[in-house]
């Protein structure tokens, strides 16, 4: 390390730490240098353009930029002569000149008005330029007013370096110098994705979130009051501060937190309109008597009144109870199933769960996940008897090398994917994206494999058998922390890159490439999403991604690692939590006697020697007449499983249906009772992110109508059903589960409430917790983790002369899961208003249709109608559906053929055909 | 046809997008790209290369084309569209632009040219209206001797008359190479480099030798060139070597000339240094008006022996900013003109992150004859105080405009002798001593020695040498808002001072009674917090007219 720096600075000597600025010394010391273009933020580099810091020093012929000058021994810096000052000062009026009028001003308390203040600049003497700049709203969340901008790049450098969204660019040169989106075009024509960060950082009002401003562009709207929580939407985890008036939110800006520094996307900055939709449920309903269920019946979300009443809580928690006692006092506990919820909290997954368990008597309690990461969940506990990530998706940052397979980081986790962008940009660090689908992060990569659809086994067990094949294994850590390497060598002979070339369709030397270059690196870490995991062989698929770590010894240190990228919010603290049918909390097995004895005591109740159903285990049961009630809270179902028509079916087939939502989604059209619950900003709870960071969440408005906390709700069933609880909180739930919750040591409610986020492991009630795991071996009984080979399956149903396309599902950019909450955000709506299907543009003309035109997509469960859009990044032979679209929903086609081990349906690979229709309406 | 109603959804459904946000891809234009570049590698530092060809193929740069150029190299299409609307001779044309006319006709409205008529001759060629032709106003272009200057399609007319343009049509254009590979050979030519690449010169010998004579750079800030080599050469890793070709400063054309001349003086010059600092290949970077020199080098540098260090001619692209080295670095890596900050110099981190060297070609003409002639000859050029020789760029009111070869710290007495005296009629009031940037000193001053250091006393420095002679005829408050308005229109825009400053500059001198207190607190500001010299520079010339010529503004204060 090198040493600090002893300088003078304004007369007083004082030491830098290398690599410190004098903005920054001076900062620390009190002293604020007026600035503008440096944004004092984490990844934003000082660009020392707008030249307002300038501060003098000995010997130097001219002033210096304070913001990114650092000091040499002995220097002799004054921030405050008459020289730097004046300077400082004509600075600013050269740019007050050509600024609107205060009082007019798009923001007149932007921090350019305060810099402004600060100087004690009273008259302005430069004459005024002639501005040409008109109003550019042309996006539907932001409004462009370049007649503010001071051309400082901060939304360059947020967008082409923060975010690294590219979009952003400053054209032309001299005075004519103008910040453009893409080619000068209007921002809602151009490739921006609506991160926001621009807004964020802008300091003169020229970027504003268009709800702040009045049609003539003039500020109208002032948050009352803030609160800091989280984002609602993806795992990644991203502090937010809500702004709030009058009791609603009126706009998000990141918070440095752990996982985001204080980056969002258009989800989280753009996507809370939601939790003020006027569909929102706002009063208990109960089924009109006699208002038959039928698999295809719809209700009017505005209007549920055609098949539902108003019911006061008392008479609708009542029937709700009543209906699931009497199947489970009549048909026995395994009659009844639960659905919990990965977007709640982790207190709510734990109650939800520990009602299933003591309540209805069994272990048919399950959720989301289950169609997420049940197969890497499986092959990581089967591995290293660990389910969460080894290291957090910041680990990027000391990365060599990163792949991404079968994940769409920049559409799915869009936060976690700047970070992966920050390390090849800034460091050079080589990116390999493998999915057969091409990606907004491909154009950084230095591969991108576009396999064959399905052949993912081929495909990694080749480089598994270069890395063998060719020496590159890491002996030492095989011979010290793994079991059954000799299996693996023996298994993967025959998987040559020149044997597997023409299955996977990418060619040999690229696979020994890629395989050599993740062996060899210094630094190598794997993310994976859905790609991986929603395959009838995705736990085999997960296994080689982790034999891959194991053999290099590419896990266990920073930089390294595998890490399965979480879809929910909290669906790693849900899972945690024990919202799934083989564990209780902290993924202990419901068949262990010993185990079992234990949640017995402390929860005091009989339980469920047997594992429960799973999630389309359960539709099927319920068909075979084996269920015949069911409390959902939180999940849609009759939107998210596998072949919606039978799904649909099962749900309208239960004799007792209990859904605990904020709207009536597709699956509360066939419940009994709809109990009304609490949005996102409404409540207070934990939340475990992708990184295993668990992160308090804050109430910030108020319930609308007579909604209920979840907490509550969950609670009064379970009363009803005999359980004495009586919890008067989500602090009171957390202290219950971190008393029988190991991974929660050293984590309490109010370590939280303090520092807004702690990962667990914790070892000690201060710091951040342990973000990489197993730097010294397995959590297993041998310390040992054992590798398993995988043997090629082929997809569960492949094109034929029928249906000759493969049909994969997932998500777009500003959809979230059903679509149940996005698509009810205003400003999300606005941005994707409509079902559409993505084709290579070759094949749209080969079907008979026309880009934008509609098309007829066909399974053999199904068929829908919707509109078809032209996207290169989708290859031949592929059609992808978003599975957000209620009105085509992509589910009723998808296969429900399930991974025999994880349980999870083939959701990325049936054989679909489709052709040119008249455009859906 | 689907008659079923479909289910109900909380979106506001429509029709979606057809494609991808943002523009749709061209096909075509892709293709044509494609085509376009063949089997060039697919650089992002050679996207200026590329987008002359485009222009030059096209004669403009449609936005489709540039979307898929911007394909091609791994480029955004804000990456792409900063650098091809920061360079002047680039034509951007989106969808619904009018093309851009088959003829363009640049005039140069510089100083030099400005004195000798150039307005009349844009208000004459307008009045002609021709076909399919766009007038355009250009920055020096280095023919300041034959003034006024312009310039139709890549072809110089100089002196440009109407009848003369108008006769032009865009023939290829002229190269003149006056002492081309073999000549230069025959005449001892790279005897030197090749003594050095063989080990039968000591780099330490030649390191020494410019030491002593005490070369100094020549393309203004004169820093001494051993001085260089010797930090350049104490870098660890990777070096680079770059001549700045980009002869811009108004005033100045004694590169053209040299290189017109003697081209492979020079690259011998830009071998031998490259070599004594171990770098591996130079970029050669040609300011784009001097197009008949991209020929003769483009020519000339195919004959050198393949195993030499490699040699890339670059064009720039129309920004007088690139002739600032680090501005010229950005350039070579394909980027904006943009001017780095200091620390760390380009010795340390410059091309590619690499230890540059950087030398102006006037520099590297002297190295193989002090070589020849020894240390001791070329200090004893000099003449008050100076020491050697300089190439003067000499223009305006004199009666043979040209390049004089003269000791260094010669007088503009010396130089206007030189040249034949003052033009008929003509009598000696200013004169600029270093192009726009050096400010102006009356003719009471014109035995001052012109030489590195010694005009600063007078708010004025020589830096290329770009002498322009000013009589009474010249209305030195409007050259020295022409002078402004060039660096208002050159300033690359990157920190407020110098976008702004210079801007606001022109708007106050466009009156007709100037603001002297705002006009010198402005001038403070600029010359102490812009990033780069031109805009510290830009302010000289106002405020040498405030210093030496004081009855101008007679009550203005």
């Amino acid at each position: 390390m090198r040493d600090a720096i002893s300088f003078t600075l304004d007369g007083a000597r004082v030491e830098a730490q290398p690599g410190e600025t004098l903005w920054q010394v001076a900062k620390r010391r009190g002293t604020i240098i007026p600035h503008l273009c440096h944004r004092d933020a984490h990844g934003y580099r000082p660009d020392g353009n707008c030249r307002s810091c300038m501060v003098e020093i000995e010997g130097e012929r001219v002033l210096a930029p304070s913001c990114r000058r650092e000091p040499t021994p002995d220097m002799k810096v004054t921030t405050n002569s008459p020289r730097a000052s004046l300077t400082r000062k004509l600075v600013l009026e050269l740019l007050v000149a050509d600024q609107p009028d205060r009082e007019t001003s798009h923001d007149p308390e932007s921090h350019f008005w305060a810099q402004v203040d600060a100087s004690g600049l009273a008259e302005d003497r430069f004459p005024r330029a002639y501005s040409p700049h008109d109003p550019d709203a042309s996006h539907p969340a932001m409004r462009v007013n370049l007649d503010a901008c001071i051309q400082c790049g901060l939304c360059v450098r947020a967008c082409r370096e923060v975010q690294v969204n590219d979009v952003i660019g400053m054209a032309y040169r001299h005075d004519a110098a103008k910040i453009v989106f893409d080619f000068d075009d209007p921002m809602g024509d151009s490739t921006c994705v609506a991160c926001g960060e621009c807004v964020q950082a802008c300091p003169t009002g020229a970027l504003m979130p268009a709800a702040y401003l009045d049609d003539k562009q003039r500020r109208k709207v002032w948050p009352d009051r803030t609160v800091d929580s989280l984002c609602p939407y993806c795992g990644v985890g991203c502090q937010t501060t809500f702004e709030i008036k009058t009791d609603k939110i009126v706009h998000v800006q990141g918070r440095d937190g752990p996982a985001n520094h204080n980056r969002l996307c258009v989800k989280g900055r753009f996507g809370l309109g939601y939790a003020s939709h006027p569909h929102r449920l706002t009063t208990p309903l109960i089924r009109l008597p006699g208002k038959e269920k039928r698999a295809d019946d719809v209700v009017d979300p505005a209007d549920p009144f055609t098949h539902f009443r108003a019911a006061t809580w008392d008479e609708a928690l009542d029937v709700a109870a009543r209906g699931l006692t009497r199947i489970r006092d009549t048909r026995g506990p395994k009659a009844l199933a639960g659905f919990g919820s990965a977007k709640g909290s982790n207190e709510e997954a734990y109650l939800f769960q520990k009602l299933v368990r003591t309540g209805f008597g069994s272990n048919n309690v399950d959720h989301c996940t289950r169609l997420c990461h049940a197969s890497s969940v499986a092959a990581l506990m089967e591995g290293m008897n660990s389910a969460a990530v080894s290291a957090p998706f910041e680990a990027a940052r000391d990365a060599e090398f990163m792949i991404v397979i079968g994940a769409n980081p920049a559409v799915n986790h869009p936060v976690a994917a700047t970070f992966i962008k920050n390390a090849v940009r800034q460091r050079g660090a080589k990116l390999v994206v493998i999915d057969p689908r091409r990606q907004p992060l491909s154009r950084h990569a230095w591969h991108h494999l576009a396999f064959r659809p399905g052949s993912d086994v081929a495909l990694l067990n080749a480089m598994i058998h270069t890395i063998i094949a060719e020496g590159l294994t890491n002996a030492a850590f095989i011979a010290r922390f793994t079991a059954d390497y000799d299996k693996l060598v023996d298994h993967v002979r025959d998987f040559s890159p020149e044997a597997m070339a023409p299955l996977c369709e990418v060619d040999a030397a690229t696979i020994r490439e890629v395989a050599r270059a993740y062996a060899q690196a210094r630094t190598s870490i794997i993310f994976w999403g859905m790609g991986i995991s929603q395959h009838v062989h995705g736990t085999d698929n997960a296994r080689c991604l982790i034999a891959l770590a194991l053999i290099t010894g590419q896990i266990g240190r920073p930089g390294t690692g595998l890490h399965p990228l979480r879809g929910q919010n909290n669906v790693q603290g849900a899972s945690d939590a024990g919202l799934i049918p083989m564990f209780y909390p902290d993924y202990r097995s419901v068949e262990a006697n010993a185990v079992r004895d234990i949640f017995e005591t402390f929860w005091g109740a009989r339980l469920d020697p047997d594992r429960g159903l799973t999630v389309v285990e359960i539709m099927n049961a319920i068909k075979a007449g084996e269920i015949a009630g069911m409390y959902i809270e939180g999940e849609n179902p009759a939107m998210s499983d596998p072949d919606l028509n039978h799904a649909r079916e099962a749900l309208a087939a239960l004799d007792h249906l209990v859904v605990q939502d904020i709207f009536l989604t597709e699956t509360a059209f066939h419940a009994d009772v709809i109990l009304p619950a609490s949005a996102f900003p409404e409540k207070s709870g934990t939340f475990t992110n992708t990184d295993r960071r668990v992160q308090m969440a804050r109430m910030a408005v108020p319930l609308p109508g007579d909604a209920r906390q979840d907490w509550w709700i969950i609670q009064q069933i379970g009363q009803r059903m005999g359980l004495d609880w009586s919890y008067d909180g989500p602090a009171d739930v957390f202290a219950e589960m971190a008393a029988i919750m190991p991974s929660l040591a050293h984590i309490t409610w109010e370590r939280l409430e303090r520092d807004g986020a702690v990962t667990y492991p914790a070892h000690a009630d201060e710091g951040p917790g342990e973000d990489i795991l197993f730097h010294s071996g397995f959590p297993t009984l041998s310390g040992r983790a054992r590798i398993v080979p995988a043997a090629i399956a082929p997809p569960d149903e492949l094109p034929d002369a029928d249906f000759p396309l493969v049909l994969s599902t997932g998500r777009v950019l500003e959809h979230w899961h059903t679509g149940s909450m996005t698509r009810r955000a205003d400003l999300l709506d606005r941005l994707e208003p409509a079902a559409v299907a993505l084709m290579n543009p070759i094949d749209i003309v080969r079907c008979g249709a026309e880009p934008g035109g509609g098309v007829m997509v066909e399974t053999r469960r199904g068929r829908i109608a919707l509109c078809v859009r032209a996207d290169r990044d989708v290859p031949e032979g592929m059609v992808f559906l978003p599975f957000c679209y209620a009105e085509a929903a992509a589910n009723l086609l998808t296969n429900p053929a399930l991974d025999p081990t994880g349980k999870i349906p083939e959701f990325k690979f049936c054989a679909a055909r489709v052709r040119g229709a008249a455009w859906p309406t | 046809m689907n008659t079923t109603t479909r289910p109900p959804h909380p979106g506001r459904g429509g029709k979606g997008r057809e494609g991808p946000k943002g523009r749709a891809p061209d096909p075509r234009a892709e293709a044509e790209i494609a085509l376009l570049l063949g089997a060039r590698p697919r650089q992002r530092d050679l996207l200026i290369e590329y987008l002359h060809l485009v222009q030059d193929t096209c004669g403009q740069i449609a936005v489709g084309h540039l979307a898929a150029l911007a394909a091609e190299l791994r480029l955004s299409l804000a990456e792409a569209y900063e650098v091809a609307t920061f360079y002047a001779h680039f034509d951007v044309v989106k969808e619904d632009d009018a093309p851009v006319p088959a003829r363009t006709i640049r005039v140069c409205d510089s100083i030099a040219c400005q004195m000798a008529g150039a307005d009349e001759l844009i208000g004459a060629l307008d009045e002609e209206e021709l076909a399919d032709t766009r007038i355009l106003r250009a920055p020096c272009i280095g023919q300041c001797a034959c003034a006024p200057a312009a310039v139709v399609g890549q072809n110089v007319i100089a002196p440009a008359t109407v009848d003369a343009v108008c006769a032009a049509i865009s023939t290829a254009p002229r190269e003149i190479c006056e002492i081309d590979f073999d000549a230069y050979r025959a005449a001892g030519g790279y005897t030197l480099f090749e003594r050095l690449r063989e080990g039968a010169t000591a780099p330490d010998t030649l390191l020494e030798m410019i030491e002593q004579a005490g070369l100094r750079g020549m393309g203004g800030a004169g820093f001494p060139a051993a001085r260089k080599w010797r930090a350049v050469r104490g870098m660890a890793g990777l070096k680079a070597m770059i001549v700045n070709a980009d002869e811009g400063e108004p005033g100045t054309f004694k590169d053209r000339i040299l290189l017109e001349r003697d081209p492979h003086r020079v690259l011998e010059g830009a071998l031998l240094a490259a070599t004594l600092v171990g770098a591996h290949e130079i970029h050669f970077y040609l300011r784009d008006e001097y197009a008949g020199l991209r020929g003769t080098l483009t020519r000339e540098i195919a004959k050198l022996p393949a195993d030499w260090p490699v040699i890339h001619l670059r064009r720039g692209a129309g920004a007088y900013v690139c002739g600032e080295e680090s501005a010229l670095i950005e350039s070579l890596e394909g980027k904006r003109g943009y001017p780095r900050q200091r620390p760390p110099l380009p010795f340390q981190a410059g091309l590619f992150g690499r230890p540059t060297l950087t030398h102006n070609v006037e520099t590297l003409f002297f190295i193989r004859e002090i070589f020849e002639k020894g240390a001791d000859w070329w200090r004893a050029q000099g003449r008050n105080g100076g020491i050697g020789l300089r190439h003067y760029s000499v223009s305006g009111r004199v009666r043979n405009p040209g390049v004089v070869l003269a000791p260094a710290g010669s007088t503009l007495r010396d130089l206007v002798a030189l040249c034949g005296g003052m033009a008929k009629g003509h009598t000696l009031q200013a004169y600029l001593p270093g192009g726009a940037s050096g400010g102006i000193l009356p003719a009471s001053l014109d035995t001052e020695p012109l030489d590195f250091g010694t005009l600063e006393q007078h708010g004025c420095f020589i830096g290329s040498a770009a002498v322009v002679v000013l009589s009474y005829d010249d209305l030195l408050q409007e050259v020295a808002l022409n002078l402004m308005r060039f660096f208002a229109e050159e300033s690359c825009g990157q920190c407020t001072p110098c976008r702004v400053g210079t801007a606001k500059a022109v708007r106050i001198m466009e009156r007709p009674k100037w603001d002297l207190i705002l006009l010198t607190d402005l001038a403070d500001a600029m010359q102490d917090a812009s990033i780069c010299g031109l805009g510290q520079a830009a302010p000289n010339p106002v405020l040498s007219l405030i210093t030496h010529f004081p009855d101008e503004f007679m009550g203005d204060f």
